[in-house]
């Protein structure tokens, strides 16, 4: 079989089924009630992708409060320090927990898995609806919290600041709190669906690595998640109750709930950046048309990552007050997290060396994502060093350290795998032209708006200020000039995508010749997935030309 | 790209920064040049069978063990400077530091009290030890490279040896409410002779404003954290108390209803014990002042008051403006009773 062109895209095989998982039925009451778990992800799809909006607007506001030391456009002052420390807290807490967290497991995860596997749905086909609901919940009550006094705790909630700043609070925690079960239950359902629900010969090395990555992350989901739960409802507790548990005012601790909390958080980060290199993975052995290069070093370094991810929290506290031999120890055992990042970044580039490499839109961020991705971690290692830590942490650096690890890696890793998917989710082709200009955009905007960052905060600048020395005033501009670049082509990403749903399906079974399963079935798919039950025949990622019989 | 060293640890680490920071570099454009290089040079040709390259063993071992050993190199490097760092010398001078939403207070060996303003003597270690007051605050002086929560409920410490002459910057870096930004400090390395003077004269400068105390109040608007919380053009500050502009002479209504006259005992009281007193609309925010102005400080923010104008409205005439007191002694400062035990 020779391998599809991807400039002349081919209908399939076989004709388009008349009726796919879209509209085999139809009103909003049959949304509402599926069960099916690629319409339950094309739900989770529409709520994170309202919130990246959102949150992206409350980005767009910092920065452009930031622009001049006087906060003023036009003569008048754009928001106060109380409005600007509620705008940076919402930024961060809708980005994490209502946009990043749900977004590659929760959207894509749910509606490509399945696929993947060759099953029909996930495990637990209700609970997977039940979780969706709870994370609609948990963003109606984070949306009151907003609109009921708000919350200026930062998205860490810090203690005991938390406990006795005025607003909505104990409602934002417990927004949380039960995110936090939306995600603990889209968790136990992955790892059951891997564990049970896998085609006849789908082995567990033949697994696409997509899924060894989601995997990895359910194992987070389920074991850490619950301590943010008891921590927040802790502070809850607190803050309605009294109770003396983090404020040292009522005999309390405030270091201990830092260590609760990134005990939560840290391994969060994995819950956010391993779906990210999970999509990587899919991407760079498909538009190389070459097999995967050491997918078992890969697959085992996504599960090294999720068991290291448990033992490193108290890097974030070097200066918060825990012991001296705590701070030795967590620094030694943050930097064993750099060798199975770097196992991946290098079998990915094996991958690609003697391919065949074409640069659609999903190709061009998952370049994008090797390069930021590659920033992010060099920068990690400035911060796990104890004396270089010490004048960094709190600063601007650390803001751009985390944004190119979450924005640079995650999040253009979702929106690779978001066009890569595209096809099959929704049946249609969007204009390639405009996705690689988009790609292009939110490269050079993305690094216009935090590699500056870096500089800023070399030169002592911390985070969450609202005022600024003039000094660092020409760095916060050049910055602030990126966020409307990084918008606008985020912009002209998400128009050129929605623009494609209005023409007919036009989308070919199997658009980039991807040699997983997901790609063998229609587009978009029929509701129970396949015709007949598919059998694996050949690994995934094997682009040797096919034998003469098999 | 890193701010100005004020001391001999500042370059050590700033040694750590520089060699990760080529290091970055150089790692970054490999992995740039392997990733656009292979783009480019095996660009998508139709047909061509790319090799079936499982994995390499021997690859993978290499290019774990070699990061590996670096990572061990850098761990020990960045600990060897910390380990310095930690443990201040014993004959190092002691500073203690209250933080507060949002004032840094200096309490220095012979009890004298500063605010926002830290004189060290240069080329002597010294040690902060420091607790809060209400949240955690950070402790930064990026000149340093030292950087240490403040706790409350709790005493942290932080060291440095300051070789550098001269004016550096003190930064809140743990994020603490609205004026977080505000809350700054300068550290003044001084010579022993002028830090000698400082202690016990609260410095001179003050000298410079005789002609003008208003001038000197506004100085100690900004420096005492007043800014934060009382504008001076008749703007509301959220979350903050009343402007200053135009109340000198008022009648201020309070939260209990009483009626009080903004004169000097008004002021010198709202100081001293900020919650007697609070004017209505206002939440009782505001952390006592009580032995940290000088009495010269003192009347140099009545004066400022009383040059932002009387209460349009009408309320009793303005006193005549005060001459400033003579250089305080040592003993008669405000501070109180700390000090003149300690001279």
């Amino acid at each position: 079989m020779e391998h599809t062109l991807t400039t002349q895209p081919h209908t399939g095989d076989r004709p388009r089924p008349a009726k796919n998982y879209l509209n085999a039925e139809k009103g909003i009451w049959s949304w509402m009630t599926t069960v099916d778990h690629k319409r339950i992800g094309v739900m989770y799809l529409v709520g994170v992708l309202s919130a990246f909006f959102v949150g992206g607007i409350f980005a767009l506001i910092v920065r452009l409060t930031l622009l001049t030391p006087s906060h003023k456009l036009f003569g008048k002052v754009l928001i106060t320090a109380q409005t600007y420390n509620r705008v940076f807290t919402l930024h961060g807490a809708i980005m994490v927990f209502l946009f990043i967290i749900p977004s590659v497991p929760a959207a894509l995860g749910n509606f490509v898995m399945p696929l993947m596997l060759g099953a029909k749905d996930v495990a637990f086909p209700r609970l997977n609806l039940a979780s969706f609901y709870l994370w609609v919940l948990g963003a109606v009550m984070a949306v009151c919290s907003m609109i009921f006094g708000a919350v200026d705790t930062g998205w860490t909630f810090y203690t005991p600041y938390s406990t006795t700043t005025d607003g909505a609070v104990t409602l934002m925690t417990m927004a949380v709190f039960v995110l936090g079960f939306s995600s603990i239950f889209t968790g136990i359902n992955f790892v059951a669906t891997v564990h049970k629900l896998r085609a006849p010969g789908i082995g567990w090395f033949d697994m696409p690595l997509f899924v060894w990555g989601i995997y990895s992350t359910a194992i987070i989901q389920v074991l850490a998640t619950p301590v943010l739960g008891i921590t927040l409802a802790l502070l809850a507790l607190e803050r309605v109750f009294s109770i003396g548990i983090f404020d040292p005012k009522l005999g309390g601790d405030p270091v201990l709930f830092q260590h609760f909390f990134w005990f939560y958080s840290h391994p969060a980060v994995y819950i956010m950046i391993l779906p990210g290199m999970a999509i990587i993975s899919e991407l760079i052995p498909t538009f190389s048309r070459k097999t995967m290069f050491g997918y078992r070093a890969v697959a085992y370094s996504s599960v090294s990552l999720a068991l290291l991810s448990f033992i490193v929290w108290g890097h974030h506290l070097f200066v918060a007050g825990q012991s001296q031999l705590a701070n030795v120890i967590f620094s030694a055992l943050t930097f064993l997290v750099a060798i199975p990042s770097g196992v991946k970044m290098f079998n990915w580039l094996g991958t690609m060396y003697k391919g065949n490499i074409s640069l659609e839109t999903p190709m061009m961020y998952a370049i994008s994502f090797l390069l930021l991705f590659a920033i992010g971690g060099l920068t990690g290692i400035f911060l796990g060093t104890l004396s270089t830590d010490v004048h960094l942490t709190d600063t601007y650096f650390v803001v751009a350290h985390f944004h190119y690890v979450m924005m640079g890696g995650t999040v253009i890793a979702f929106i690779g795998g978001l066009h890569y998917w595209w096809p099959k989710m929704t049946g249609r082709m969007y204009k390639e032209f405009w996705g690689q200009v988009g790609a292009v955009i939110v490269f050079i905007g993305f690094n216009m708006t935090f590699l500056t960052q870096f500089f800023l905060g070399s030169q002592g600048m911390p985070r969450r200020y609202y005022n600024y020395l003039d000094q660092y005033q020409p760095l916060h501009a050049f910055s602030t000039v990126g966020s409307w670049v990084l918008g606008l082509g985020l912009f002209l990403t998400a128009a050129n995508l929605l623009a494609s749903l209005r023409k007919p399906y036009d989308a070919p079974d199997n658009p980039w010749g991807g040699t997983t399963l997901e790609w063998q079935t229609s587009s978009p798919p029929i509701t129970h997935n396949f015709e007949d039950q598919p059998v694996l025949e050949k690994a995934p990622y094997d682009y040797r030309p096919e034998p003469v019989a098999h | 790209m890193l701010p100005p060293q004020g001391s001999a640890y500042a370059a050590e680490v700033d040694t750590v920064y520089m060699a990760l920071f080529w290091l970055s570099v150089v790692l970054f454009l490999g992995i740039a040049v392997c990733a656009i290089g292979f783009a480019w040079r095996y660009r998508y040709k139709p047909g061509r069978v790319t090799p079936h390259q499982t994995h390499n063993t021997m690859l993978e071992i290499i290019w774990s063990v070699i990061p590996l050993l670096l990572c061990i190199g850098i761990f020990f490097w960045g600990l060897h400077g910390w380990m310095e760092a930690a443990v201040a010398p014993g004959e190092a001078m002691e500073v203690q530091i209250v933080a507060k939403k949002w004032i840094w207070q200096f309490e220095y060996p012979d009890g004298t009290r500063t605010v926002n303003e830290l004189h060290v003597p240069v080329n002597k270690p010294v040690r902060f030890v420091m607790t809060s007051e209400d949240v955690i605050h950070d402790f930064f002086v990026p000149d340093m490279r030292t950087k240490q929560d403040i706790v409350p409920g709790r005493y942290t410490q932080e060291w440095f040896t300051p070789t550098v002459l001269g004016v550096h910057h003190v930064t809140c870096a743990e994020y603490c409410g609205k004026g977080h930004s505000d809350m700054q400090a300068k550290l003044s390395v001084d010579t022993d002779a002028d830090y000698q003077k400082f202690m016990e004269t609260g410095g001179t400068e003050w000298e410079d404003y005789k002609n003008n105390p208003a001038a000197w109040g506004k100085l100690q608007w900004e420096r005492k954290g007043c800014s934060t919380c009382h504008s001076i053009d008749g703007t509301r500050i959220p979350g903050g108390g009343p402007s200053w502009k135009g109340i000198w002479g008022k009648m201020e209504e309070m939260n209990d209803g009483r009626k009080v006259l903004v004169d000097q005992d008004y002021v010198i009281e709202s100081e001293d014990f900020p919650q007697a007193k609070i004017v209505k609309g206002f939440e009782p925010i505001m952390p006592t002042f009580q032995g940290l102005l000088r009495s010269h400080e003192r009347q140099g923010i009545i004066a400022f008051i009383k040059s932002l104008g009387n209460d349009p409205n009408g309320g009793p005439p303005a006193p005549t403006v005060l001459s400033l007191p003579p250089k305080p002694q040592p003993g008669q400062q405000a501070q109180g009773g700390a000090q003149g035990q300690a001279k």
